[in-house]
């Protein structure tokens, strides 16, 4: 990363008795970038995302934004602005009102005010609904004017904690759209939480899958598609996500073996790597998807053009190309601290960060 | 045929109609015995004069309420109550308003102090006035032990006209303050985390965040607590029957009080029923100017 680092943790920890929280995270975010942290809910994102805004106070690490240790500064100090999951909008101020209290209080002359506000409401699509209440907006409007009042504050940074989860899926997509437009118009840097991997791939130029408190994986989402780092990152990412089939049974070393289900071909049986018996299909239109079954092997599915009926229990060859193949290490101790694997994980051991990948993908 | 019909849906219709009135009579029944009832007939009384073996009362029409407003005793109890629900309603309401935010806090104790603030409420108010009776006593009661000990002289805070409606409010206050603060702390608690954290974000201080989200918040429950403490400070003379009696000399004297003291003591049914009326028209007028006001003002959610 070549530009100035804007945002820096620093082993930052936060748990409550020991529990739960943020574990010894450390992050760079570059000016102007839009990072999302990922993770499935509990994983500590949430928290991660208050210890920045200063809601929250880390028990050891430091944090520091543009330069400067902001790790016990109060949050209005600190330099930046914040979308809530649930919009935190005030219920007795109209659009206007709410967009415009930061300013109130932070005493700005009533023309710049003005000024702010004529251009919030213009980038949000919210003119002509300044007088209304929150109660009298839709969703997406309540989300657009949560996102005014981020972008009047005029500050540099931005963090986003899951703001698209209350919308509906075609909403999502729109205000998703409108968000990236923003943050490049503005050059915002952007610090989006959320547990949606599509959201994550389709917004951020890096990605950091969390697990657990800790980061599991960082960076930019082709790499975390083409070379997950664990099989955690390779079960989360994607939709369907990477199929992890255990290498004894491809005849390689005791590795769980990673691979993109549209990277699998079927052979003839004589060919095939692995065999698996089919046990449903789902017709997509263009596409026919198959899930399968195979003793040592999780999420095995294959892409099919057109229409292929294909009676569950059929036996089907699969070979699953050397290029395409992604190696997790079996190696138990992880590059992090000592850390036990969750009871009932099947393979809770971290690879080496950068097993066999594509060259391209090598972030 | 016709006929046959009509008469059929009009006893269908009968039967239709008694049903209501049946599901109707528990309600009706007992609204008209203890409410609508006593209401009219409170009024009728008030409107004729009071009637003696010898002279039989007769319909005098608004004369009983000329007599009142001519009659010192009942400016002076008017005049009492004023005071007295000018000092109890902002002092209980602002009370109780800083005590739920101060039990709304993470401090220690959280439960107890809440539980504390509330014992007064669940006192009965002639017990919480004998209790009073003992903090008030001259000589060896609280106040004048403590005042003794820093050699203050003691006080009959009951027994002197200008310090009895004030040792009346005082008790008045603290029994009402815990009350209203059940509700207020009920509506602080639907405020939710957030809007303390985005207001925080914004660089609003916490006084701001009080004055400018939380109070405004608050409004709906602060114009509940307001209409409610106005009728109580009318309605609550408990505590009167124990610590002063309306003495000495009428100055703690409330118009409730007056009004039993009329009725029950000195056997003036009409002009008990004249004040009666007269309370209930400035209630009513209160409440609905309260309302009126401050809906406007107020953010329902």
């Amino acid at each position: 990363m070549s530009e100035p680092v804007f945002v820096r943790l620093d082993g930052v920890t936060r748990q409550w008795n020991g529990a739960g929280g943020v574990r010894d995270v450390s992050l760079e975010v570059p000016r102007g970038a839009f990072v999302a942290i990922l993770g499935p809910s509990g994983c500590g994102k949430s928290t991660l995302l208050r210890l920045l805004a200063g809601l929250e106070t880390p028990e050891a690490g430091r944090i520091e934004i543009d330069g400067r240790e902001v790790t016990h500064l109060p949050p209005a100090q600190r330099g930046l602005s914040m979308v809530f999951q649930s919009y935190a909008l005030f219920p007795h101020l109209n659009v206007r009102e709410n967009i415009l209290f930061g300013m109130k209080v932070r005493r700005v002359s009533r023309d710049a005010r003005e000024a702010a506000l004529a251009r919030a409401t213009k980038m949000t699509g919210l003119e002509g609904l300044e007088r209304r209440k929150p109660a009298e907006l839709s969703g997406g409007q309540r989300q657009r004017v949560a996102l005014a009042r981020a972008v009047v504050s005029g500050k540099p940074l931005c963090l986003m904690d899951e703001p698209l989860s209350n919308l509906d899926a075609k909403l999502r997509h729109s205000v998703r759209r409108d968000i990236k437009a923003l943050q490049r118009q503005l050059g915002l840097t952007v610090i989006y939480v959320t547990h949606d991997q599509t959201e994550a791939m389709s917004l951020s130029d890096t990605i950091v899958l969390m697990r657990d408190g800790r980061t599991e994986q960082i960076g930019p989402p082709e790499a975390l598609y083409h070379a997950p780092a664990t099989p955690f990152v390779a079960r989360f990412i994607g939709d369907p996500p990477m199929a992890v089939v255990d290498g004894a049974a491809l005849g390689v070393a005791a590795h769980p073996v990673g691979i993109r289900i549209e990277a699998i071909e079927r052979v003839p049986l004589n060919e095939a790597d692995i065999e698996a018996e089919v046990v449903e299909t789902e017709y997509l239109g263009a596409r026919t998807q198959v899930l399968l079954h195979h003793p040592a092997a999780e999420g095995l599915a294959l892409i099919l053009p057109d229409r292929v009926p294909l009676p569950p229990g059929t036996r089907l060859g699969l070979r699953l190309p050397q290029e395409h193949r992604v190696r997790f290490a079996a190696d138990p101790h992880r590059n992090h601290a000592p850390h036990p694997p969750l009871p009932g994980d099947r393979d809770g051991h971290v690879a080496d960060p950068n097993p066999n990948t594509h060259p391209e993908d090598q972030a | 045929m016709t006929d046959s019909t009509r008469q059929l849906q009009q006893m269908a219709r009968r039967r239709q109609a008694v049903h209501g009135w049946l599901l109707l009579s528990p309600a009706l029944i007992m609204l008209s015995t203890f409410a609508f009832y006593p209401s009219v007939a409170t009024v009728w009384t008030s409107l004729w004069s009071r009637g003696t073996r010898r002279n039989p009362s007769e319909f005098v029409g608004l004369e009983n309420y000329q007599r009142l407003l001519d009659d010192p005793t009942f400016r002076e109890v008017a005049w009492n109550n004023l005071l007295y629900a000018g000092v109890t309603i902002p002092v209980s309401i602002v009370l109780a308003l800083v005590m739920a935010l101060w039990a709304n806090a993470k401090i220690p104790a959280r439960g107890f102090v809440r539980t504390a603030y509330f014992t007064p409420t669940m006192l009965p108010m002639i017990a919480a006035a004998n209790i009073w009776l003992f903090f008030y006593t001259p000589g060896f009661g609280v106040l004048d032990t403590i005042g003794g000990l820093f050699g203050a002289p003691s006080v009959n805070w009951l027994g002197q006209p200008e310090t009895a409606l004030w040792a009346i409010c005082a008790v008045t206050i603290w029994k009402e303050a815990g009350f209203f603060m059940v509700f207020y702390l009920a509506a602080l608690q639907t405020i939710p985390e957030d809007l303390r954290e985005a207001a925080q974000i914004e660089g609003a201080s916490r006084w701001t965040y009080l004055r400018r989200i939380v109070l405004p918040l608050l409004m709906p429950t602060t114009l509940f607590v307001l209409v409610n403490a106005l009728i109580n400070s009318v309605k609550l003379i408990d505590h009167l029957f124990i610590l002063t009696k309306g003495g000495p000399s009428d100055s703690s004297k409330l118009i409730l009080y007056y009004i039993w003291e009329s009725a029950f003591a000195f056997f003036d049914a009409p002009s008990a029923a004249a004040m009666t009326v007269l309370v209930l028209i400035v209630l009513g007028v209160g409440a609905a100017v309260q309302f009126r006001m401050l809906d406007r003002r107020t953010h329902y959610r």
